[in-house]
């Protein structure tokens, strides 16, 4: 059997500002293909974490290995306002076939017939999907999302949700999703790691069955327990008739 | 409600189609003209003298007559020319030398303080000095337009270049591109909102340096022809050429204006409408 090396390993890594350490001796590995969602209070160093091995920001001490094929989804799309989509999509590409390959990755995320639009004309969800098809059609070994369903209303969150897993499985990169929403970690990870003050608090390994759904059995326990690492505290969970039979699904 | 509404249009319609309503730009004009027939009438009169001002008819009569004997022709071309060639000149040092200090730290250290200084310097106090330099010919008058339009060019285009959205920078970072890639893709398309509106200055800045100049030493250009008829005291040719100037200046607005339509397609507000 082919030894799988992970692509994401951190060793004792550390991050200071002048005397605060924001990422203080962590340690991390994310196996191939793996999703992993990162969740922790504002200012315990999960973007800072995430802007490390996007090779945006460089650390103090420790070892950090990361594949050469990355690509970021921040949570603002940050195309460039004067490329069409296609072009957004394979900016920094170097490849022959650059417009097929646009054309497909667009596809993918369902904007075949938005090829030409400038990015102003795109609505929030429709320039996220663009932002996705960019990192995708690298091809990554480690996708890495910065929020990017924060800024996104709640009916096109879910499908991007949908969206996201659909494409992870089609193209199987490892991903590192950071996010302030516990549902949403639980939703998509495999892993759901919890930050604070730049180190892991703690790391739960999601067994739920997918398609996942708050309602299914299981997700309560493990979100009350997520919410209480992140000092929120949560009654006993109920899961409710109404919870039961108006059942989000979150992807299919 | 809706009901309410409907019954409260029913009521005003009808009357206002009963009466018959100017159309806005016929309005519009009705001031100016009603303006120029009292000007036309108290010239006629006598109440305006024509060395005060020239009467209407009188100076559509000499425009008529300057434009078929080509004299308006030429001396139109000539400051015309005079202005391009100022401004193409004083256009492209502003922009290398925006680009050199816009787009390296040490290229900012050595250009951006002197340009800061001698940017403060009103270009039309230059003349005395200009005119010892290099004498009452072509080449000062072209000098004080190229002073003239560097500036506005320059910083425009370096803030431009300057206060690019980190967050794009970043972005393209992380999708590899390298620094000339970074240049072209990016830092040029995103400074060029920011350079047009320097141009835009530079135009209006060439066109007063262009009236400025052409009062010293021309024998040719719509600043001799104002000049000229000044010491003939010709108020219509004088009314004439403060025209031009302002149709020039119109028109090369026009221009940039639909070089921008094309540069910037991508900006919100051409792509929306």
């Amino acid at each position: 059997m082919p030894h799988l090396e992970a692509p994401v390993q951190l060793r004792n890594v550390v991050r200071q500002f002048g005397q605060q350490r924001v990422i203080d001796g962590l340690d991390l590995d994310i196996a191939p293909g793996e999703f992993v969602a990162l969740l922790g209070a504002s200012g315990s160093g999960k973007t800072t974490l995430l802007r490390s091995l996007a090779g945006l920001d460089s650390i103090d001490s420790g070892q950090l290995r990361v594949p050469k094929a990355r690509a970021a989804v921040f949570q603002e799309p940050r195309l460039m306002p004067w490329k069409r989509a296609w072009k957004n999509v394979v900016l920094g590409l170097h490849v022959a076939d650059a417009k097929a390959r646009a054309v497909q990755a667009l596809t993918e995320v369902g904007l075949a017939h938005r090829l030409d639009a400038y990015p102003a004309t795109l609505s929030g969800g429709e320039a996220q999907r663009v932002a996705l098809a960019r990192g995708l059609v690298r091809e990554p070994k480690l996708l890495l999302l910065d929020e990017p369903f924060a800024a996104l209303d709640a009916l096109t969150r879910i499908k991007m949700h949908r969206l996201i897993i659909e494409l992870w499985r089609k193209h199987t990169p490892a991903v590192l999703l950071v996010t302030h929403d516990v549902d949403e970690a639980i939703l998509l990870a495999d892993r759901v790691i919890v930050l604070e003050n730049g180190k892991i608090a703690e790391q739960l390994t999601i067994d739920l069955p997918r398609a996942r759904d708050p309602g299914q059995a299981g997700f309560q326990a493990i979100r009350s327990r997520l919410l209480g690492l992140l000092g929120v505290e949560v009654s006993a969970p109920t899961v409710g008739l109404a919870q039961a039979t108006l059942r989000r699904f979150a992807h299919a | 409600m809706t009901e309410t509404l409907s019954i409260n249009k029913r009521d005003v319609q009808p009357t206002a189609k009963r009466r018959w309503r100017t159309p806005d730009a016929v309005l519009r004009l009705l001031s100016p003209v009603v303006l120029l027939l009292l000007w036309e009438l108290a010239s006629q009169a006598g109440w305006i003298p024509a060395r005060v001002i020239a009467a209407p008819s009188q100076i559509g009569g000499t425009l008529w007559a300057m434009i078929v004997s080509g004299e308006l022709g030429k001396h139109l071309l000539v400051s015309l020319q005079r202005a391009l060639f100022g401004l193409g000149i004083g256009v492209s040092i502003g922009v290398a030398a925006a680009l050199v200090s816009g787009l390296s730290r040490r290229g900012e250290v050595i250009l951006d303080s002197p340009m800061q200084m001698l940017r403060t310097i009103p270009s039309l106090a230059l003349v005395p000095l200009f005119i010892l330099w290099f004498g009452i010919g072509e080449f000062t008058k072209i000098a004080l337009i190229v002073t003239g339009t560097t500036f506005p060019v320059y910083l425009n285009l370096f803030a431009g270049i300057r206060n690019i959205d980190p967050k794009l920078i970043e972005a393209a970072n992380t999708l590899g591109l390298n620094r000339r890639e970074l240049i072209w893709h990016v830092i040029l398309p995103g400074s060029l909102p920011s350079f047009f509106v320097g141009l835009r200055y530079a135009l209006g800045i060439s066109w007063l340096a262009l009236v400025f100049v052409e009062q010293i030493n021309t024998t040719a250009g719509i600043g001799f022809l104002a000049g000229d008829a000044r010491d003939f005291m010709r108020t219509d040719v004088i009314v004439i050429c403060l025209l031009i100037y302002s149709v020039l200046g119109l028109l090369i607005d026009g221009v940039i204006r639909t070089l921008e339509r094309f540069a910037l397609a991508w900006r919100p507000s051409f792509v929306r409408n």
